[in-house]
C-alpha cells in the first residue's frame, strides 16, 4: 500500500515518539490534577492499572485493528465491522469529543495565562520560534539540529523575559472579561493555525512540543528523584467538599488520558497505522505510547500531592470539585522542580505553565484541523458545497467550540471546566466503542476476546454511569435549557445505540465462527 | 571515537525523521496539489481556458501526460474527462 504520501513505513522508535507526542496533551495533567481531590491512592491505582490493562490494550488494539484493515480509521472500521449507521454515529461522537477537547483546553490555557502572567510571552514566543524553524527547514533546507538547539534555548531563555514582563489583559476590553478575551484570542489563533500550510506552523510546533515533552518529563522525574518530596495529600480524602461527586464512577472519567482514552484510538488508527513498518511494531508503538502517557499522568499526581508544604495548603487548593487541575500541577510541580534542580520557584512555575500550555495548544491546533476535515466530509457526503470550503468549515468548527466554551461557562468562559467530566465521559465511551470493534474483529478471527471485552465492559459501564450522574447534576445546574445537558443526552443515546449494534455484530460473528469451526 | 560520527549522524537522521514523519503525507499532498494545478494550466487550452503561455507549455504536454492520467484516476474518472483528448 506504500504510496510515499500517506502510507510510508517508518522506524518504530520515530513512530513511537510521534504517536506519544500526538496523544500527550494537557489531559494527563488536568485529569489527575483534578482527581486527587479523592486522595492520591485511587488516582494512582487507576493510572497504573488503567495504563497496563486498559490503555495499553486499547491503543495497541486500535493500531492492530487498523493495520489489519488496510489502515482504515476506527470510524471506518465501525462501518465495516458493525453497520454503516454505526459509522455515521461514531463520527458524530468524534466531532463532539473534538469540540469538547478544544473548548476545555481553551479554557484551561486561559486560566493558566491568568494564573501565571509570566507565561504569556514565552508561550507565544514558541509560535514565533516554530514559524522560523518551519521556514529554515522547509524553504531554506537548513539541517535540523542547530535550529532545534537554538530554538529550545530561546524558548527557555524567554522565560526570563516573561518573568520580567508579565502580560495580563485588561478586564472590560470590548466589554469582555479577561477569560473571555483569552478564549477568543486562542480560538482565533487555532483557526488561523489550522488553515496555514502545515510546514509553516503545525509541523514545527508539534516538533517543539515533542522536544518539550521529553525535556519536561526528564526534568520532573529527575527533580522528584533528587528532591524526594513528601506526599501531603491524604491517601483517601475523608474531608471531601460538600458538592464533590462520588469517586465511583467519576474517577474513571476524570482521569481519561493516562489510564484509557478513546482519543488515542483516533490517532493510532488515523495516522500511526499508516506508517507502521510491520504489524509486530503495533505493540511497541501503541502499548509504549500509552505507557508514556501513564508516566506523564503519574508525575502530575506527584506534583499535585507532594508539591505542597502541608496538608492545609493542599486542602486550600482543593476546596471544590474541579479545582486543582493545571494550576495544582504548576504550583506543586514548581516547588518540586525548584527544590530538585535549584532554580527559582517562579521560573519553575513559568516553565511548567509554558509546557502545559504548549501541550494544550498543539492539541487545539490539531483538533480544530480535524474538525474542519469532518465538516468538509459532511459537506461532501450530504451535498452542502459551502461546507467544503476550508474557511467556512474552520469557522463552523471554531464557532461550535466557542458555543460550548461560553455555553458551559457563561459570558466569562469561567466554569468552562464543567465540560471536563463530560469530555471524560465521551472520551471513555469512545474508548469502549473502539474496544468493542476490536473484540468483534478478534472473535471473527477465532481469537480470545476477553482481554478487550473485560476493559470494554468496565469502562463502558463506568462512563454510562458517569453520564447518567452528570445528567442529574447538569439538570440541577442549569435546568432543561442547559446546552451541556442535551449534549450529554445525545452522547448517551448514541453510545447505547452503537454499543447495541456492535454487541449484535459480536454475537453474529461468534455464531458464524462457531458454525465454521463445527462444519 | 571513530564510532561517534556514525552515531551522531544516525541521531541526526532520527531527529530529521521525527520532524518529518507526522506531516509527511500532508506536505506531500500539498505538493501534489500544486503540481496538479500546474499540470492543469499546461492543459488549460484543451479545456477551453485561454493560456497566454501556450507556445511554451505546449512542449510540456507530452512530459505531463502520465501526470494527467494519474490525476483523472485520482479524481475518480475512469477515462480522460476531455472527449477529444485521450490518455488511456
Amino acid at each position: 500500500m506504500r504510496d510515499d504520501i500517506d502510507y510510508i513505513p517508518t522506524n518504530r522508535f520515530v513512530l513511537w515518539g510521534h504517536h506519544f507526542t500526538a496523544v500527550a496533551g494537557a489531559a494527563p495533567i488536568i485529569g489527575p490534577g483534578i482527581a486527587v481531590i479523592w486522595g492520591w491512592l485511587p488516582a494512582f491505582i487507576w493510572v497504573i492499572v488503567g495504563t497496563m490493562f486498559f490503555a495499553g490494550v486499547h491503543d495497541f488494539g486500535a493500531v492492530w485493528a487498523s493495520v489489519r484493515s488496510k489502515a482504515k480509521s476506527v470510524g471506518f472500521l465501525a462501518g465495516d465491522v458493525v453497520t454503516p449507521r454505526a459509522r455515521t454515529l461514531f463520527m458524530v461522537v468524534v466531532f463532539v469529543l473534538l469540540m469538547m477537547v478544544n473548548a476545555v483546553f481553551g479554557v484551561a490555557i486561559s486560566d493558566a495565562f491568568q494564573a501565571t502572567p509570566s507565561s504569556v510571552i514565552p508561550a507565544w514566543t514558541a509560535v514565533f520560534v516554530a514559524v522560523v524553524i518551519g521556514i529554515l527547514i522547509y524553504r531554506m533546507h537548513v539541517p535540523l539540529l542547530w535550529p532545534t538547539v537554538v530554538g529550545t534555548v530561546i524558548l527557555y531563555a524567554v522565560i526570563y523575559l516573561g518573568e520580567a514582563v508579565p502580560l495580563s489583559l485588561t478586564a472590560g476590553m470590548f466589554g469582555l472579561p479577561v477569560g473571555a478575551q483569552w478564549i477568543l484570542i486562542l480560538f482565533l489563533y487555532a483557526g488561523i493555525a489550522s488553515l496555514l500550510p502545515v510546514w509553516l506552523l503545525l509541523q514545527p510546533r508539534d516538533y517543539i512540543n515533542g522536544i518539550q515533552l521529553f525535556v519536561g518529563l526528564g526534568l520532573l522525574y529527575g527533580a522528584v528523584l533528587i528532591a524526594n518530596p513528601t506526599i501531603v495529600a491524604p491517601a483517601i480524602n475523608a474531608n471531601l467538599p460538600a458538592a464533590a461527586p462520588p469517586m465511583f464512577p467519576l474517577l474513571f472519567v476524570t482521569i481519561a488520558c493516562g489510564a484509557i482514552s478513546g482519543f488515542h484510538g483516533l490517532v493510532g488508527s488515523g495516522t500511526t497505522s499508516k506508517q507502521l513498518d510491520k504489524e509486530t511494531d503495533a505493540r511497541f508503538v501503541g502499548y509504549l505510547g500509552s505507557s508514556g502517557e501513564g508516566a506523564l499522568a503519574l508525575v502530575a499526581i506527584i506534583a499535585a500531592t507532594a508539591g505542597f508544604a502541608s496538608r492545609d495548603e493542599w486542602a486550600e487548593m482543593y476546596t471544590n470539585f474541579g479545582d486543582g487541575g493545571m494550576v495544582a500541577f504548576v504550583t506543586g510541580g514548581a516547588s518540586i522542580v525548584a527544590a530538585g534542580v535549584g532554580i527559582s520557584n517562579q521560573f519553575a512555575a513559568t516553565l511548567l505553565t509554558v509546557m502545559a500550555v504548549l501541550f494544550a495548544g498543539t492539541t487545539m491546533d490539531a483538533g480544530v484541523r480535524l474538525q474542519r476535515y469532518i465538516v468538509q466530509e459532511w459537506g461532501s457526503i450530504y451535498g452542502i458545497p459551502v461546507l467544503q470550503n476550508g474557511y467556512v468549515a474552520t469557522g463552523v468548527a471554531v464557532a461550535a467550540c466557542l458555543l460550548l466554551a461560553f455555553g458551559a461557562g457563561g459570558a466569562s468562559g469561567e466554569g468552562g471546566m464543567l465540560i471536563w467530566p463530560l469530555f471524560g465521559t465521551t472520551n471513555q465511551l469512545l474508548a469502549g466503542l473502539t474496544l468493542m470493534i476490536i473484540s468483534v474483529m478478534l472473535v471473527k478471527l477465532g481469537r480470545p476476546a476477553k482481554y478487550t471485552l473485560i476493559p470494554m465492559i468496565f469502562i463502558t459501564v463506568m462512563a454510562l454511569a458517569a453520564a447518567l450522574y452528570q445528567l442529574l447534576s447538569l439538570y440541577r445546574e442549569g435546568g432543561l435549557l442547559y446546552p451541556l445537558l442535551w449534549i450529554d443526552v445525545a452522547i448517551v443515546i448514541i453510545a447505547i445505540f452503537v454499543m447495541l449494534e456492535a454487541g449484535s455484530a459480536f454475537m453474529r460473528e461468534k455464531r458464524a465462527f462457531e458454525a465454521r469451526a463445527n462444519a | 571515537m571513530a564510532r561517534t560520527p556514525g552515531r551522531f549522524a544516525r541521531f541526526q537522521a532520527l531527529l530529521e525523521e521525527f520532524y518529518v514523519a507526522p506531516y509527511r503525507g500532508a506536505v506531500a499532498r500539498a505538493r501534489r496539489d500544486e503540481d496538479d494545478l500546474f499540470m492543469l494550466f499546461v492543459y488549460s487550452e484543451l479545456m477551453g481556458v485561454p493560456n497566454p503561455a501556450s507556445y511554451y507549455t505546449l512542449e510540456l504536454q507530452p512530459i505531463l501526460l502520465e501526470r494527467f492520467h494519474d490525476w483523472h484516476t485520482r479524481m475518480g474518472l475512469e477515462h480522460s474527462p476531455l472527449d477529444h483528448f485521450r490518455c488511456c
